[in-house]
This record gives C-alpha cells, structure tokens and sequence, in this order.
C-alpha cells in the first residue's frame, strides 16, 4: 500500500467540502450522496439535478485518475461477497438513518447537528469494530 | 420547484464534479485506505481523518453564512432536514449503514466514483446499494400499511 500523505488528503477534503458548500449556496441542497443517489433511482420527483450530480462526480473521478495523477489507483481484490452484503447493508441502513459520510458527516457536522454528529460517532465506531471482528477476531 | 433552472443544473455538474475530484485525490476511491482507517487495531492510515476534517473545517465556516441568507443564489428555499430526535431509526440506521461501511470498505460517495477504475467491486457495490435502499422501501410501505 502507498505510503500516508496528508497534503493531498486535506486538499481532497477541502475539495469536498468546497462541492457541498457550493450546492448549499446556490441551490439550497444538502450534498449527501446517500440521498442523492436514492432519489436519482426513483424516489424523488427532482431527479434530473441528482443525474447531474452524480454523472458530475464521475467526470471529476475520472479527471483526476486519467489526467491530475501521475499514478493509477491500485485496484483492491475483487471481494464479491463483501461487495454485495455490504452494499446492501450501506443500502438500507443510509436510508433508515437518513444519510451516510457526506450527508451526516460533510454537511450535518457543518450545521452543527447533533442528530448528525451521533450518526456519525455511531457508524465509525460501528465501521471499526466490524472491521477489528473481520481482521483480527474471525 | 420540480422545473430546474438550466443555473440550477450548472451548479449540480460543477458541485458533482468538485465532489468526484475530492474524493479521487483523497483516496478515498481506494478502499485498502478506507479499511486502513478502519482497522484501527493495523498499521493504521489516518488518510480519512484528513479528508473529513477538511470537509468538515470547509462546511462548518461557510454553512453559518450561507444558512444567514434569506434564500439560495438560485433557488427559493433551502431543503434541509427537520428532524432532531436522536432515535431508534437514527442510531439502527448509522449501526447497520457502519457494519456495511466496515464489510465493503466502501460508502456511497466513493462506491460511486469508483466505477471510474474500471474494476467489479464497485458495480457490484452499487447494484447492492441499490438492492438495500429498495429493501428499505419496502420495509417502509409495510410498516406504514400496518399503522
């Protein structure tokens, strides 16, 4: 694995929140992706912005892996099953708890939520313990 | 408020592309750095602290003076959450939505932007993203159809 660097860490974070700031501003919308992205699926009657959106984050992706960097992101091992029930679980439980990193994180920490800040010290903490049982416990 | 402006879908591409550039260049697209946060009992990597706090240190400066405006640039309200209660679905959501996080390595952001790299983990991510947020859905319908 590639070593820590925090510059480009820190630069990608105010990047993030510049985007969420930006949406707030002008169009009055939280940028939780959680929510965009279920709303772009047909749970919303404004799709169309959320399309923009989300074909938006594919364009800067794809912008910085094929242009900006001077080396490719290594690709994990392909984990189908990871993929899958995890995805799953990051499904439902984004929609139950209305929101995920983004939306709870980025912008609920932003208006200085309360109810944000427990889901996030919540999900964390929840992450870490999953990830301690996978590594070292099973 | 369902006609967007043309502005209003300016602003959705630049906001989207900030955010996909955000992500590619913090890394987060690689989910071995995600883990490595996440594994804090490993040789931990604290990239993810650095991505939120800048994120977080962005939002929390200009949230107060945008939320102090009567209205968005191109919008008439701004959409927020009303809810306060610190509940049971808050809290049941955030554990199921961390052991997920904490499985896939993956959360919906950089599950998206990883399409980008080409490789099946994030397109079997999404459809199963998919897949839980249809569930939830219909968890929904039923629990209200009972009440």
């Amino acid at each position: 694995m590639a070593e820590f660097d925090w510059l480009p860490a820190l630069m990608g974070g105010l990047l993030i929140g510049s985007s969420s700031a930006i949406l707030l501003a002008f169009n009055g919308r939280i940028a939780g992706i959680s929510g965009i992205f279920s709303g772009a699926l047909g749970w919303a009657p404004d799709r169309s912005w959320r399309w923009v959106f989300l074909v938006g984050m594919l364009l800067g992706g794809a912008f910085y892996e094929y242009g900006l960097s001077s080396q490719s992101t290594p690709s994990s091992v392909f984990s189908p099953w990871a993929m899958v029930v995890g995805g799953f679980l990051v499904g439902f439980g984004t929609r139950l708890g209305n929101g995920c990193t983004s939306g709870h994180g980025v912008c609920g920490l932003g208006r200085l939520s309360v109810r944000s800040l427990m889901a996030v010290v919540t999900f964390l903490s929840t992450a870490m313990i999953t990830v301690f049982v996978m590594r070292h416990v099973l | 408020m369902n006609k967007m402006r043309p502005q209003q879908m300016g602003i959705a591409l630049i906001s989207g592309i900030l955010f996909g550039l955000g992500l590619g260049l913090s890394q987060m697209i690689d989910r071995e750095r995600v883990l490595g946060f996440l594994d804090v009992a490993g040789t931990w990597d604290p990239t993810l602290l650095f991505v939120l706090g800048g994120a977080v240190s962005v939002s929390v400066v200009t949230f107060r003076f945008i939320l102090r405006q009567q209205q968005p640039f191109f919008g008439v309200t701004f959409t927020l959450p009303t809810r306060q209660k610190i509940d049971l679905p808050l809290l049941g959501g955030a554990v199921i939505f961390g052991v997920g996080w904490g499985i896939s390595g993956y959360c919906p952001g950089p599950g998206i932007v990883g399409l980008m790299l080409g490789t099946w983990n994030p397109v079997l991510f999404l459809i199963s993203l998919a897949a839980g947020m249809l569930a939830y859905q219909g968890y929904l319908n039923l629990t209200s159809s009972k009440g």
